[in-house]
C-alpha cells in the first residue's frame, strides 16, 4: 500500500473525481488493473464498511465512498474482462415484490461490488418469477432480496418457493436483509444468510459461498 | 408562537394520535399498498381508525397523506390522483374529528436522496408546497413533517409548507447508532433540533424510532437544541414477524406510563407511531386522569 494509497484514501473519503484520475494515471502507467481492485480498492471498501459499523460513517459517506469507487471501476472493468479475470461471484440482488424501497438494497449492492462480486441489480417491487428468471439466466451463485416494510417480507419466502419450483435453489445461495428483517425470520425462510448491516453483507456472501 | 398551538399548549400535554398505517393493515390493506390509495376505495376504513383516535381522546388526529407526495404517489402510478388523494384525506379527517380534535395533515419523506442528486432542492420545495396546498384549502389547521432521515430534506419541506401561514411540526425519525440516536444520515437530535429551529419549524421532535425507551436520551437532546415546543410519537417497539404478519408486543399501559413520563419531562404533544393503537391513546389520557 504505497504507490496509489491516493486511491485508497480517495475511496475512503468518497472522493470520486480523484479516485478516477488515480486510476486513470495508474492504467497508463501499465500498473495491473487487478493489482488495483486488490491492493487499494477491496481494503478502502472494507475501511469504509468498518466505519459504517462503528458509527463514524452514516449512510450518505458509505453512498459517496461507493460512487468513488465506481467511478474508478468503471475505468477498470473493461480491461479485467479482456483479460479474463473472474469476479468473486455474481449476486442477483434486488428487492422484494410490492416494496419499493431502494436506499438498502442500494447500499448492499455497493459493498458487494466493493467487495469484489459481480452485481445484476433488477431494481425494487421483484417478484419471484424475476428473481429466479434473472438467476438462471445469469448464473448467479447468490441471490439477495431486501424488504422494508413488514408487509411485503413474505415476498422473500415466497422467492425461495419460487426458486425451489424451478429446480434450482441448490444452485444458490440466499441473502436477506432490511429494517424488519431478522436472523430469526431468515432461519424461518429457510435463507442461507443475514446482514444487520450493508457493511456486513460482503462477509456473509463471502461466508454461505465458503470464500474467507 | 403561533397562535393555534398557543391555544393548544395552554394545558399540556397535548394528546395526539396513534398510528394509521398498522391500523390499515389490520383492516385489511393489503401488502404493498399504499395506505393513501385507500382515501379513494376504503375512505370507510380510513373514516374508521380517524374516529376510533377521536374517541379515544386524541386532541389533535392526522390524516391518511404521509405518502401523498408526487414522488410517492409516481412510484405507485397515483401521480395524477395527488389532488383527490390530499382533499380526501383532509376530508376524512376533519370529518371524524367533528371539531373534537385539531386535524394535523401529514407530510412524509419524498423517498429520494437529495445529497445522491436523486432530486434537486428545488423540486423537494415544490412537491410538498403542491401537497400542502391542496391539505390547506381542504381545512387543515396545521402539518407535520414526520418521519425524516435527512435534515435538509426536512428543512425544504418546511420552508415549502410553511408560507401558507398554518402552524408546521417538524420530526425526524431516530433510529440508527446503538443507542438509536442518529438519523439515518447521521444527524444527532441537537443538531436537528437547532437546524429545524433555525428554520423557523413552529414545534419539533420525533417519531417512529426503534422504541418509547430511547425517546427519554433524544427528548433531553432536543431540548439542549430548541426551546420550541416538542412532537413526540414514538413506535410501539420493533415487531416480530409471525406467519408473515408483524406483531408489536408494545402493551398500552406501559406505553402511557412512558408517555407521561416523557410528558412530565418537556414533551408538549404525545402520542404514537407504528404499532400503537386507539387503545394506546385511551390509555395515555387514563393515566393523565383526562
Amino acid at each position: 500500500m504505497q504507490e496509489y494509497q491516493a486511491l485508497y484514501d480517495a475511496i475512503v473519503k468518497g472522493d470520486a473525481k480523484s479516485a478516477r484520475e488515480v486510476t486513470q494515471k495508474a492504467l497508463e502507467q501499465k500498473v495491473d488493473p487487478m493489482h488495483l481492485v486488490t491492493t487499494y480498492m477491496i481494503p478502502a471498501m472494507a475501511e469504509v464498511g468498518r466505519r459504517f459499523e462503528n458509527n463514524e460513517y452514516f449512510v450518505p459517506e458509505l453512498l459517496l465512498a461507493a460512487r468513488a469507487m465506481k467511478s474508478a471501476m468503471e475505468l477498470i472493468r473493461p480491461l479485467l474482462v479482456a483479460t479474463g479475470a473472474k469476479p468473486v461471484a455474481r449476486v442477483v440482488i434486488g428487492t422484494v415484490k410490492g416494496d419499493l424501497h431502494d436506499i438498502g438494497k442500494n447500499l448492499v449492492a455497493s459493498m458487494l461490488e466493493g467487495g469484489g462480486f459481480e452485481v445484476i441489480d433488477l431494481g425494487v417491487n421483484v417478484p419471484p418469477e424475476q428473481f429466479v428468471k434473472a438467476a438462471r439466466e445469469k448464473e448467479a451463485q447468490i441471490v439477495a432480496m431486501s424488504a422494508l416494510l413488514t408487509t411485503t417480507m413474505p415476498g422473500m419466502k415466497a422467492t425461495i418457493e419460487a426458486l425451489k419450483q424451478a429446480g434450482i435453489r441448490d444452485k444458490v445461495k440466499v441473502l436477506v436483509g432490511g429494517a424488519p428483517v431478522t436472523q430469526r425470520f431468515a432461519d424461518e425462510i429457510g435463507a442461507d444468510g443475514y446482514s444487520e448491516t450493508a457493511a456486513g453483507a460482503v462477509a456473509v456472501a463471502k461466508k454461505v459461498l465458503g470464500l474467507n | 408562537m403561533h397562535p393555534l398551538l398557543e391555544k393548544l399548549l395552554s394545558h399540556t400535554p397535548v394528546v395526539t394520535d396513534g398510528a394509521w398505517g398498522t391500523e390499515l393493515t389490520k383492516r385489511g390493506l393489503p401488502p404493498g399498498e399504499p395506505p393513501e390509495r385507500w382515501n379513494l376505495d376504503r375512505p370507510e376504513e380510513v373514516a374508521a381508525v380517524a374516529q376510533g383516535y377521536v374517541q379515544a381522546g386524541s386532541q389533535v388526529i392526522l390524516t391518511n397523506t404521509f405518502g401523498a407526495n408526487r414522488f410517492r404517489l409516481a412510484d405507485y402510478g397515483l401521480a395524477e390522483e395527488l389532488v383527490t388523494i390530499n382533499r380526501l384525506g383532509a376530508k376524512i379527517s376533519l370529518e371524524a374529528a367533528g371539531g373534537k380534535a385539531y386535524v394535523f395533515a401529514s407530510l412524509g419523506p419524498t423517498g429520494k436522496m437529495i445529497f445522491a442528486g436523486e432530486i434537486s432542492p428545488v423540486e423537494v420545495i415544490e412537491a410538498y408546497r403542491e401537497q400542502a396546498r391542496v391539505l390547506a384549502e381542504a381545512g387543515v389547521h396545521g402539518f407535520v413533517i414526520e418521519t425524516m432521515s435527512d435534515v435538509q430534506e426536512a428543512q425544504l419541506a418546511l420552508s415549502g409548507v410553511k408560507p401558507l401561514g398554518l402552524p408546521v411540526v417538524v420530526c425526524m425519525t431516530f433510529d440508527t447508532g446503538p443507542e438509536s440516536d442518529r438519523t439515518m444520515m447521521g444527524v444527532t437530535p441537537e443538531e436537528a433540533a437547532q437546524i429545524l429551529t433555525e428554520s423557523d419549524a413552529d414545534a419539533v421532535g420525533a417519531n417512529c424510532g426503534t422504541g418509547i425507551e430511547r425517546f427519554f436520551n433524544v427528548l433531553e437532546r432536543l431540548k439542549k437544541g430548541t426551546n420550541k415546543p416538542l412532537w413526540l410519537k414514538p413506535n410501539a417497539g420493533l415487531p416480530r414477524i409471525e406467519n408473515g404478519v408483524a406483531v408489536y408486543d408494545a402493551i398500552p399501559e406501559d406505553f402511557a406510563e412512558k408517555a407521561v413520563q416523557l410528558a412530565y419531562q418537556g414533551a408538549a404533544f404525545i402520542g404514537g407511531c407504528c404499532g400503537t393503537t386507539p387503545e394506546f391513546i385511551r390509555a395515555i389520557n387514563q393515566r393523565l386522569g383526562r
